[in-house]
């Protein structure tokens, strides 16, 4: 990898910032036309010079430098991303090529609604595919992201209650819930109440009945839960919690488990949210972009975000005149070129495609669990869902953490597990290989997992030093985050 | 695989979830489509957009500009597009060092300290840039909206802010210039003030006087947002930073991005460093590693959710990636010059559009604010020649009169790089 002078050599090569790169008076386009006297149609406190700093560089140095920077990373078109929580399946390829049609890409958010019949016809379609996926009554796919479904949720929680009176002040949320939970429970005016669950991790309708009194806003419950597995207790909770007024919040983000198995609306939940980017495929796009639809019961239905499609003789159009309604979240319709992947998923995998999906990611997920319990202490022993969790419970004694093993598996070409999440386990390992690994590549990771725990013993530094195989080593965040270095600045600057 | 598990059958598997819910989860949908049929059916739809092929003149919030071709061939590596968020950076350094290119870029953009990893879009950016003015200016609860900010920006600005503590939201009205009244800004001002919003340019593309605005404001100890829709604007003018704005935020389509009805965008969003704790978003900071080689790390993320919950500055737990990708390519490629000539490029397009649209009898210029590049015009029966520009093939602008009551007469009609003088001609012909 290094030839000794610290610089990359051979297959990976070294790249400096845009900014490195850039000499005076190079630049990568040109457009017709003078276009300096129009400065003049400004007032003069009004006028900017070319920015100082910005890249002036060639076409051929952008594309090789970005070409350069995809290489220094795994994604799940390149290995294995087991990365629990996140569902990291496959992207089709074919969706990409679809969302870039022109008459997908190039339609302008305000055309007339006669004008964008096919968006809204599949927008309809979609939102009748994830309706009847979760059983719910209505869908709005306004929500950019998951984290953003979830506040419009919560503040339809509060709309709802609101409307009957008082907004409540209380939301109960177990502690094995993701991070968002009570961030958008917080952002939607609510105090958080963490329940504890049972020795598995489970919640129980008894725990909930004790934290439940007439204050409590609602329940935001992960299902199947963090730690993968299925709340069996769910539709006894979701009647302790509507007996005292309150309602069900149902985290959709572990909706690759569910499909074709159970339906969150026949659990009692109220409202939740999808992830596209999780359960429906479209890529994570290095962060984003996601969208995180919702769906709602009966109740909620007026409060939902506008505009809302609604469907009549001339077609589909918005629909802007529902007083009741929590407003909008999201300049226009969401992240609609994630509706376009989205809905070819679904297309492409049908009602069956989609349940076997589902069947397929549960099976790899306790194909890992039974092939490492021996190797790895399990966080719960039972059957799980689309995810397993282990611990590094046992390997204090040789010095040996799970960044230890995550960053060792990131040497044997595997992106690594989520880890130390869900909090309730210590050194959580967090393990979820999606439907789409062959059993082939599930045995190569449990090799290297089982290579790893025996290293582990044997060689701890090993460990300690990795990853080795990688652009850079363990990188210092600690000194990141105490000195921050945000941005590149001109020199002299 | 199931005798490794030790089950008879996949469906032992889901033993644990109670029978009455499985025995009705079966789902209602079409059978699976092969890939030429998915394919078909997905032409058919884009196929029924038929206004994503016609002369365009709609601006309003998302603009159609020219991305070079290396943009989408860099989106389109599965490395990207098909990498989460960075949370092991040994193997995530393209992300991390695009990202922070990107913070980079979007800070010099506005001219401000620090720039975080992006938000949802423009009008979310806006929402957490108001809910950070309330954190930084914790003891004051009112916030003075310009009634010029984009509507839909407004519109989630009160979404975000209903229910989450006691804050207050006063619109400030625009005067004939178009732009927000500063004597009526200067009079809502007062110690309860924590922040002011502006668009710049604002809704009716008119550039604010966002000095005075800055002046006025913090005068009284309130900090500015400035919202920019079409960020391509801050290439010709005045940067938001060199104003004295204390919170920049925008939306970023327009460097790069196609259309896609609207979505998926890129909120950007930059402050002074004194408030980068106070931040929401994610951030990338620099650093090294074991053997002293430059990288990227995520960093400063105890102000975020998955470590300080429901104490965290906001409930976002990425950012928009792949878009993100898309703006640091775009600048790359357009660089320092390009991108001041496309600005000025698009300056004078307007003003061509508004010279030669305003000879006429029928349409005169709303307002006398200066203008990036779109322009209010207001003419007798505004949604009657809209239609029938439609009915002629050119989409002519956007009519402002259901956001706006008082502006039923008027058009917002935006002009780029990518209209020709025989675009402009033909706008003329249809509306005239």
């Amino acid at each position: 990898m290094s030839d000794g002078s610290g610089k990359q050599a051979g297959l990976l090569l070294d790249e400096p910032l845009i900014f490195e790169r850039s000499r005076p008076g190079r630049a990568a386009f040109t457009i017709e036309g003078e276009a300096e006297s129009a400065a003049e149609l400004l007032p003069p406190e009004l006028r900017r010079e070319p920015i100082a700093g910005f890249p002036e560089v060639s076409e051929p140095e952008v594309l090789r430098h970005f070409l350069r920077l995809s290489q220094w990373n795994l994604g799940t078109a390149t290995t294995f991303y087991p990365l629990g929580s996140c569902t990291m399946k496959y992207n089709p390829v074919i969706n990409e090529a679809l969302a870039r049609l022109p008459g997908f890409a190039g339609l302008h958010p305000l055309v007339p609604d006669e004008m964008a019949q096919g968006q809204l016809e599949l927008m309809w379609e979609l939102a009748r595919c994830l309706a009847e996926i979760c059983g719910m009554e209505a869908i709005s796919l306004q929500p950019a992201a998951g984290a953003q479904g979830e506040l419009t949720g919560m503040k339809m929680v509060r709309a709802y209650h609101v409307d009957r009176g008082r907004a409540r002040k209380k939301v109960l949320i177990p502690a094995s819930a993701h991070g968002t939970n009570p961030a958008s429970a917080a952002l939607a005016g609510y105090s958080v109440v963490p329940v504890e669950g049972n020795r598995l991790g489970l919640l129980e309708a008894e725990a909930v009945r004790r934290a439940m009194d007439d204050d409590v806003a609602a329940l935001m419950v992960t299902n199947p839960n963090t730690l993968g597995l299925f709340e069996r207790e769910i539709v006894q909770i979701a009647e302790v919690v509507h007996a005292k007024g309150g309602l069900v919040y149902l985290d959709g983000a572990n909706l690759n488990a569910l499909m074709g198995v159970a339906k969150p609306g026949h659990m009692g939940a109220d409202v939740l949210q999808f992830n596209l980017h999780k359960t429906f495929s479209t890529p994570h796009g290095g962060g984003g972009p996601g969208a995180g639809p919702i769906g709602v019961g009966e109740s909620l239905v007026p409060y939902l975000p506008t505009p809302r499609l609604v469907r009549d003789e001339q077609g589909v159009h918005w629909a802007d005149h529902f007083p009741k309604s929590i407003g909008r979240v999201r300049s226009f319709h969401g992240n609609a070129g994630m509706h376009v992947r989205a809905y070819a998923y679904i297309l492409a995998l049908g009602g069956d495609g989609l349940a076997l999906a589902t069947e397929m990611a549960v099976l790899a997920a306790n194909y890992i669990r039974k092939s490492l319990d021996s190797t790895y202490p399990l966080a719960v022993s039972e059957t799980c869902m689309h995810e397993c969790v282990f611990s590094d419970k046992g390997l204090e004694a040789v010095g040996i953490k799970t960044l230890d093993i995550a960053k060792r598996l990131l040497d044997f070409g595997f992106y690594a597990p989520t880890i130390y999440f869900p909090l309730v386990v210590s050194g959580a390992i967090m393990i979820e290989p999606t439907e789409t690994e062959s059993k082939e590549t599930l045995d190569e990771f449990i090799a290297a997992m089982r290579e790893i725990a025996r290293e582990a013993h044997e060689s701890p530094d090993r460990l300690h030093a990795a990853p080795t195989r990688t652009p850079v080593g363990r990188l210092d965040e600690a000194r990141a985050a105490r000195h921050p270095v945000l941005r590149w600045r001109k020199s002299g600057e | 695989m199931l005798g490794a598990i030790g089950v008879a059958s996949v469906a032992e598997l889901f033993d644990g979830i109670p029978v009455e819910l499985r025995q009705r989860a079966h789902l209602d949908l079409a059978p699976g489509l092969s890939e030429p049929a998915v394919r078909a059916r997905l032409e058919s739809l884009a196929a029924r957009n038929t206004g994503a092929g016609l002369l365009s003149f709609l601006g309003a919030g998302a603009y159609a500009h020219f991305a070079p071709a290396v943009v989408d061939q860099i989106l389109q590596r599965a490395e990207f597009y098909s990498a989460y968020t960075p949370y092991q950076p040994e193997v995530s350094q393209g992300t991390l060092q695009a990202i922070f290119e990107f913070q980079s870029l979007v800070a010099m953009l506005f001219d401000q300290d620090v720039a975080n990893a992006s938000m949802y879009d423009g009008a979310s950016a806006t929402a957490e840039a108001v809910l950070m003015a309330l954190r930084v200016r914790s003891k004051r609860h009112k916030v003075l909206v310009s009634g010029a900010l984009h509507p839909q920006y407004r519109q989630v600005v009160l979404t975000y802010l209903e229910g989450a503590g006691h804050s207050q939201v006063v619109e400030i009205p625009f005067d004939q210039t178009g732009a927000t009244d500063l004597e009526a800004l200067a009079d809502a001002l007062d110690d309860e003030t924590a922040a002011v919003v502006v668009g710049y340019p604002n809704f009716f593309g008119i550039v604010e006087p966002l000095d005075a605005v800055v002046a006025s404001a913090h005068a009284r100890g309130a900090l500015v947002i400035s919202a920019t829709a079409e960020t391509l604007a801050l290439g010709a003018i005045k940067s938001p930073g060199a104003s004295g704005g204390d919170i920049s935020v925008g939306e970023g389509q327009s460097l790069g991005v196609p259309l896609s009805y609207g979505g998926p965008g890129v909120g950007l969003f930059a402050t002074r460093s004194e408030h980068v704790r106070q931040m929401p978003g994610r951030l990338v900071g620099e650093t090294v590693d074991g053997g002293g080689r430059r990288g990227y790390v995520l960093t400063l993320a105890t102000r975020e959710q998955h470590i300080r919950r429901e104490r965290a500055t906001s409930n976002i737990c990425t950012n928009q990636g792949l878009i993100a990708l898309a703006v640091t390519v775009y600048l790359s490629l357009v660089g320092r010059h390009g991108l001041h000539k496309l600005a000025l490029t698009n300056l004078r397009r307007a003003h061509d559009v508004a010279s030669v649209l305003c000879a006429g009898p029928r349409w005169r210029r709303r307002f006398s604010g200066p203008v990036f590049n779109e322009l209010v015009i207001a003419g007798y029966e505004a949604r009657a020649a809209l239609e029938n520009a439609r009915a002629n093939g050119v989409l002519a602008g956007v009519p402002l009169g259901d956001w706006y009551p008082e502006l039923e007469d008027c058009v917002l009609v935006c002009a780029t790089e990518m209209h020709s003088e025989s675009d402009v001609a033909r706008l003329v012909e249809v509306l005239r």
